[in-house]
């Protein structure tokens, strides 16, 4: 579903993304883990051209995407921000319909039920006519993830989805990912949530420095980490978390 | 100071209306009025430009704005009352003269209003929305110019503020507003400059003093409302 | 549209418009250096906690910012020699009237938002830079003079370099009342040569070139000293 081959980015003279090549597979749920400022998120925001590269090449189900206009791209792929960004200015239901209709097409009716039948889904269909600012943050992040699935979309991106969540929210959150996840959505999710990454991910990537150091199951990441970076990171993570279940 | 108000107040509000066009401080609003309400759209589309990627709107725009910025008003408006009958070939009367100028000078102003309203939000709205495939005007239209007009709002009030001030050199060419009808009645009552001038500041401050304090409850009210969305 | 800048060379319209930037220039500086110390006289008379003063200082600000810089040229001009004794008007009469009444317009008028903008700055500085001073062993009068001023007039700069430029612009109002300013000396060459369009033009490069001085002096500013505090 997704390609990345030997994409490289340059900030001026810092190296953010040092050739990296990978492949997401159709239905696959791939984590990205790594320190800050590993690249983690300007890669994964290169995948819908919010970030520009220098140099390799991005496909998504075999297209080019810079051979695209960006907003058919974007419109066919799902994005979920850190900081959920949702538009205060718009109901929930205008936030979820804003795209199916101004960009897809949709009549209002048609983008009404689907956006009725979304919000079901992530448990908040109760909701449909409050406002972005009387939501608690992990609300406002499954309608942001509603919004993105109003696309419709192939794969969903997903940008440390829980990092700007108090901690008695984020399973909200990672439940209704969980639930994208046994449907058979592609994902590639950058997050810090290692029980997420053990329960659900097919394949983790450990990024450090810009490149991708270690591929692996999640099986075989948790027990034995092959590059010794990773073993650092697992074991700073996991000194600071509760003992696994 | 009473007696030139009781005297000359109708004269100082609307002119010689019905005898004659409309003048006075009723003059006075409708040019600062029209001529923020005509600026606006050229406001719109310089911040916009000074706002955006494409570099040389960018560079126009910010040319006009640092033009007009910086020379006095007065000179702007000799420059309208020379360029005007020149490229339309008619004569123009003094009020349209003052009117262009005004819209010209205006939309220096408020077009910094519109560009700090654009870069004040966050860049998240923008990043959401084209995440989502909305194309840059769908963006704009949708999500970005709903939110920062509103936060312009209070700003905007100020600058229709300054404009009613501004309104105050347009006499020098003819415009028969307020500071123009204070001139003609110190030319009839000799005696009373002090009184006749006061009364004219007068009404000046009470119209802006006023309207300031509106758009310093709108800005209260705004910054209540964006609280309750932290 | 034919131009002919030779008017420059006859007559004297190349010393009248020299004349008319040095009275520009003059207006300027005179109204500005009036006007920020009786801006420090407000703030201070403002920090005394005495009511009916501190009414009085709201209601001098107020009047200058609601009420046209114009208009309150004319006020003074033509307004205040009606409250003067009789030989004082013959005296003012006969000299520079009107140079003094539009300096002093222009100082009352820039000293008001001056004040302010100097109070927003030092109301930005929070009380621990104050309680930190007094802990070193200053006194209340240094704690002013080495903490809080310093920091207070770097945040005031931007605020006073734009109205700096504002008033630089409104000196060319006093050519209501006659004075000899640039906008003046720019409509009287007109009405003696009709080349509109050459002596505008020299004009408002003047203008601008002035304008741009005065923000280059303020981008130089910002840079030398910029807010240490971040508000």
């Amino acid at each position: 579903m997704i390609e990345l081959d030997n994409i490289d980015k340059w900030y001026g003279s810092y190296h953010a993304l040092d050739h990296i090549s990978g492949r997401v597979a159709e239905g696959e749920v791939v984590v990205v883990c790594g320190p800050s400022g590993s690249g983690k998120s300007t890669m994964i925001r290169t995948i819908n051209r919010l970030e520009p590269l220098q140099g390799g090449s991005i496909r998504i189900k075999g297209h080019d995407v810079h051979t695209q206009c960006p907003n058919a791209l974007r419109a066919g792929i799902g994005f979920v921000f850190q900081q959920f960004n949702l538009f205060p200015h718009l109901s929930v239901r205008e936030n979820i319909m804003l795209s199916p209709v101004k960009v897809g097409g949709m009549t209002r009716a048609q983008a009404t039920a689907l956006t009725e039948e979304l919000l079901a889904k992530v448990g908040l269909a109760h909701k449909i006519d409050a406002m972005p600012g009387n939501l608690s943050g992990g609300q406002q992040q499954r309608v942001a993830i509603a919004r993105a699935l109003a696309q419709k979309p192939p794969v969903i991106l997903f940008d440390e989805p829980t990092s700007a969540l108090d901690p008695e929210m984020v399973g909200e959150v990672l439940a209704v990912m969980k639930q994208l996840a046994n449907e058979g959505m592609t994902m590639m999710v950058v997050t810090h949530e290692m029980g997420f990454a053990r329960d659900v991910a097919d394949r983790i990537w450990f990024m450090d420095e810009g490149r991708i150091v270690e591929e692996n199951t999640p099986e075989g990441f948790f027990t034995s980490p092959g590059h010794p970076r990773a073993q650092r990171f697992l074991s700073d993570v996991t000194r600071s978390a509760s003992p696994p279940h | 100071m009473l007696d030139i108000l009781s005297n000359y107040g109708v004269m100082f509000l609307v002119g010689s209306w019905p005898n004659g066009p409309i003048g006075g401080f009723a003059a006075t609003i409708i040019l600062a009025g029209l001529g923020v309400l005509l600026s606006f759209p050229l406001a719109l589309l310089i911040g916009l430009a000074r706002a955006g990627s494409l570099r040389w709107p960018r560079y126009l725009a910010t040319a006009w704005v640092y033009t007009f910025r910086g020379i006095p008003l007065v000179m702007i408006i000799f420059w309208a009352y020379f360029i005007l009958p020149r490229m339309t070939g008619v004569t123009v009367p003094a009020f349209v003269t003052a009117l262009c100028a005004i819209v010209i000078y205006e939309s220096a102003f408020l077009g910094e209003i519109v560009r700090a309203g654009l870069q004040g939000l966050p860049a998240g709205q923008t990043e959401a929305a084209r995440a989502s495939g909305l194309s840059y005007a769908q963006t704009m239209w949708n999500v970005i110019l709903p939110q920062a007009l509103t936060n312009m709002l209070p700003s905007l009030v100020n600058q229709f503020v300054s404009t009613i001030k501004a309104t105050s050199i347009v006499y020098v060419i003819g415009v028969q507003e307020v500071t123009f009808a204070a001139q003609q009645i110190n030319s009839i009552e000799l005696n009373s400059a002090l009184q006749t001038f006061l009364v004219l500041a007068a009404f000046y401050f009470v119209a802006c003093y006023v309207i300031s304090s509106l758009a310093q409850l709108l800005e209260q009210k705004l910054a209540r409302k964006r609280l309750g969305l932290a | 549209m034919e131009f002919d800048w030779g008017f420059l060379g006859t007559g004297n319209y190349a010393q009248k418009l020299a004349t008319g930037v040095l009275t520009t220039l003059e207006l300027f500086g005179t109204a500005w250096v009036g006007g920020f110390i009786i801006a420090l006289l407000i703030v201070a008379l403002r920090a005394v906690p005495f009511k009916p003063l501190g009414m009085l200082m709201r209601l001098f600000v107020e009047y200058h910012r609601n009420v046209p810089t114009v208009v309150q040229i004319m006020v003074w001009y033509f307004g205040m020699p009606q409250l003067l004794p009789d030989d004082l008007r013959m005296w003012i009469n006969r000299g520079q009237s009107e140079f003094l009444f539009a300096t002093v317009a222009l100082s009352l008028n820039v000293s008001a938002y001056f004040s302010e903008d100097i109070r927003s700055g030092l109301r930005a500085i929070p009380h621990t830079q104050v309680e930190a001073g007094r802990s070193i062993g200053l006194s209340a009068v240094s704690v002013m003079r080495y903490v809080t001023v310093p920091q207070a007039l770097r945040i005031s700069v931007p605020p006073l370099l734009n109205r700096s430029l504002i008033l630089f612009k409104d000196t060319s109002l006093a050519m209501v009342i006659g004075v000899t300013e640039l906008t003046y000396q720019v409509k009287a060459i007109e009405n003696l040569t009709f080349r509109s369009f050459e002596v505008f033009a020299i004009s408002t490069l003047i203008y601008l070139a002035c304008s741009l001085l005065i923000m280059g002096l303020g981008a130089w500013f910002g840079k030398r000293f910029p807010p240490a505090f971040k508000v």
